[in-house]
């Protein structure tokens, strides 16, 4: 956190949140005092600050959203093929209607929205904290300013291992909807769940979801961020892995036009595994900044960043990773890759891989590449029939196959390959 | 059924001069062989033919059964039948060698308006010429060339050919980095598709190769031309004498 806040970020501050007010809602209440008091000693980030370098905060830290259109798409519903529970946001408000009753053996869901009424709830012990936690080194004022404000969002207990995954649905219909959702995750010990997610959400969408795995416990999350293309989005993904426990995060995004996800992960047990993915198509008017930070703060825990993104007509990608490694954290081995696969001069792909590494019995290991489609490997498909389009596109799926790869359940990983194959033809 | 004429290019970016003049006719069923020391174009006759980047035509035509096949792209050029054995392989990562197939297969039916083939009438298809070529189900699976030794490059080019089922088959150096069994391998997948109507021109260094692929025409390139055409002899003296006789007899 910055020691002394820039006056420009206060009043920016100010400006956004004028018009809001915190939630007065029980036991949560202490937390968002204290997010709201630390957002007061960061400001909203500015176009100077190094860690928005790449990355224009306007448009997310403005008062109002700027105004997007939903997105008509005739497609099949994302992730049918899966039985899953679901859960439905409409613009950030949750619709009991088109939502699957919120019970499964294994796992206990809440909205937020009732969790506020309890004196007592585990919810208080982590609503605000893995957030606070992650605001050093760098701050994220972003994350602090949806847990003083977010106005609903889901406690999801995991104490077993439930039958099917949870899919939270962000559906967007209003013009100028501004939503801020904050989804917190216990997974217990030997507990195991895979979190789906997928849509637009809101004109805007500010998402912090904080994530609690215990010793042995496992959470698999794959998310389709939703096609409008004028959406704005910033979501936080803090995640703190006991002991031997797994967290493997996928995430894809197919338009919108301005998305900042970012993923802090910190390894406070030993042996554990965190695996971070992205695979992104942007075309024209797209910005995508995939921003993480991993510390290893444990022994023999083993993490890895794969992200891939295609680019063309001005669309630009942004990758900033860092992996820490704190003194003691032997036997760490961090992995580290963010690729680009730029389809014409106008595109752009900035990178800023890091290591900071404290221990001397390590394996890390970082690298960025940028290039242009395989010409020999382009002719070789043409020579074999392939018209010029759809060889593109299959080369294109061969770039992003290794970030899908990261995905473990070959259904989610063929529905989304396949959407991504239509896609890729009709707008190739 | 191939018919070049006059064929001059050269390459776009340096403007030297590397096809001076080719003439050749392939008639349907035959097989020509076409040698030369290196440096006479033999590679960029197959590559300007299949339609690679970074060659200009400046005189002359190619045709295949009439087509023009140099205003043709490339995947045209392989839907009207022509077909290019590459002498280096290109390595796709990340797309699997069955889809690969399958893909220009079916790209290619549809080009011709025929119906695509069923996932199982491929599958079956596939596994029969596969074995036939010594390719077991983990070469298919494969992403494309990626990690195969020489040999499975090469049988897999011919796996390619035995697929597409093409008029005009081109084999760029297909003996190049391969064994005495896998060069018998590679010759029997090709002869298994000699059908009396499907044409063949073989481009190698060494005769071989010819041995196993008998050709009924030989021809020797250098300079850019081809300067002599003769019988299965002319291979067997070449590989007694080399091509120096040859190209002080010529000029």
């Amino acid at each position: 956190m910055a020691a002394l806040p820039d006056p420009k970020a206060l009043e920016a501050l100010e400006v956004r949140i004028a018009g809001l007010s915190l939630p007065e809602d029980g036991c949560l209440a202490p937390a968002r005092k204290a997010a709201l008091s630390r957002l007061r000693q960061m400001g909203l980030p500015q176009r100077r600050d190094e860690y928005w370098k790449f990355t224009r905060p306007d448009t997310l830290i403005q008062p109002d959203p700027v105004p997007a259109p939903a997105f008509v798409n005739d497609e099949g519903p994302m992730f049918d093929a899966v039985e899953r529970l679901k859960i439905v946001f409409v613009d950030g408000i949750f619709d009991p209607e088109a939502s699957d009753e919120l019970a499964m053996e294994g796992v206990t869901i809440e909205r937020l929205a009732d969790v506020c009424d309890k004196d007592i709830h585990w919810a208080k012990d982590l609503y605000g904290v893995l957030e606070t936690n992650g605001q050093t080194p760098v701050a994220r004022p972003l994350a602090a300013l949806n847990s003083a404000f977010a106005t609903d969002g889901l406690a999801i207990h995991v104490t077993g291992t439930p039958a099917r995954p949870i899919s939270i649905v962000y559906k967007h219909r209003l013009e100028t909807s501004d939503a801020l959702l904050h989804h917190l995750i216990r997974v217990d010990a030997g507990a195991e769940l895979t979190l789906l997610e997928n849509g637009p959400a809101a004109a805007r969408f500010n998402k912090c979801t904080e994530i609690d795995i215990a010793d042995g416990g496992k959470l698999h999350h794959v998310r389709a961020q939703g096609r409008d293309h004028e959406r704005r989005t910033v979501t936080h993904m803090f995640a703190r892995l006991g002991a031997e426990s797994v967290y493997k995060s996928f995430t894809l995004t197919v338009n919108g036009v301005m998305t900042r996800n970012e993923q802090v992960v910190e390894f406070t047990g030993d042996d554990a595994v965190a695996h971070v993915a992205g695979a992104c198509v942007g075309d024209g008017d797209f910005h995508h900044d995939d921003t993480v930070f991993i510390t290893h703060d444990a022994v023999g825990c083993e993490s890895r960043q794969v992200f891939k993104k295609v680019l063309k007509n001005g669309a630009v990608g942004v990758f900033q990773g860092k992996i820490l490694v704190k003194p003691g954290a032997q036997k760490t081995d961090g992995y580290q890759i963010s690729q680009s696969l730029l389809l014409d001069d106008d595109s752009q792909f900035l990178a800023k891989p890091e290591l900071e590494i404290y221990a001397d019995d390590v394996a890390c290991s970082h690298g960025s590449t940028s290039g242009a489609i395989d010409e020999e490997g382009l002719f070789y498909l043409r020579s074999r029939g392939v018209p010029e389009r759809e060889a593109v596109s299959l080369l294109t799926l061969a770039f992003l196959a290794e970030a899908l790869d990261e995905i473990e359940d070959p259904r989610l990983s063929d529905d989304l390959l396949e959407r991504l194959r239509g896609w890729l033809l009709r707008h190739g | 059924m191939l018919e070049i004429k006059n064929l001059h290019a050269r390459l776009e970016e340096e403007g030297k001069e590397i096809l001076k003049g080719v003439d050749l006719t392939v008639e349907p069923g035959t097989v020509h062989a076409i040698m030369g020391p290196n440096g006479s174009g033999k590679s960029t006759l197959s590559y300007v033919l299949s339609g690679r980047g970074g060659y200009e035509v400046t005189d002359g035509s190619a045709t295949l059964d009439g087509e023009d096949l140099l205003e043709l792209e490339p995947e045209e050029r392989a839907a009207a039948g022509l077909f290019l054995a590459f002498q280096y392989p290109v390595e796709i990562p990340g797309v699997g060698n069955m889809t690969f197939l399958r893909t220009a297969v079916n790209a290619q039916r549809k080009a011709r308006g025929e119906e695509e083939l069923s996932a199982s009438d491929f599958l079956k298809i596939v596994r029969e010429r596969a074995k036939a070529l010594k390719i077991d189900a983990d070469m298919l699976k494969r992403p494309v060339n990626v990690g195969f030794s020489g040999g499975e490059k090469k049988r897999n080019e011919i796996l390619q050919m035995a697929m597409l089922e093409p008029k005009m088959c081109i084999l760029d150096e297909t003996d190049s980095g391969l064994d005495v069994d896998a060069m018998k391998l590679v010759s029997e997948g090709v002869n298994a598709l000699r059908d009396g109507k499907r044409g063949f021109v073989v481009i190698t260094h060494y005769q071989r190769l010819l041995d196993h692929i008998k050709p009924d025409v030989v021809h020797i390139m250098a300079n850019g031309r081809i300067i002599k055409t003769g019988g299965p002899e002319l291979a067997l003296e070449v590989e007694t004498n080399g091509y120096a006789d040859i190209l002080s007899e010529v000029q």
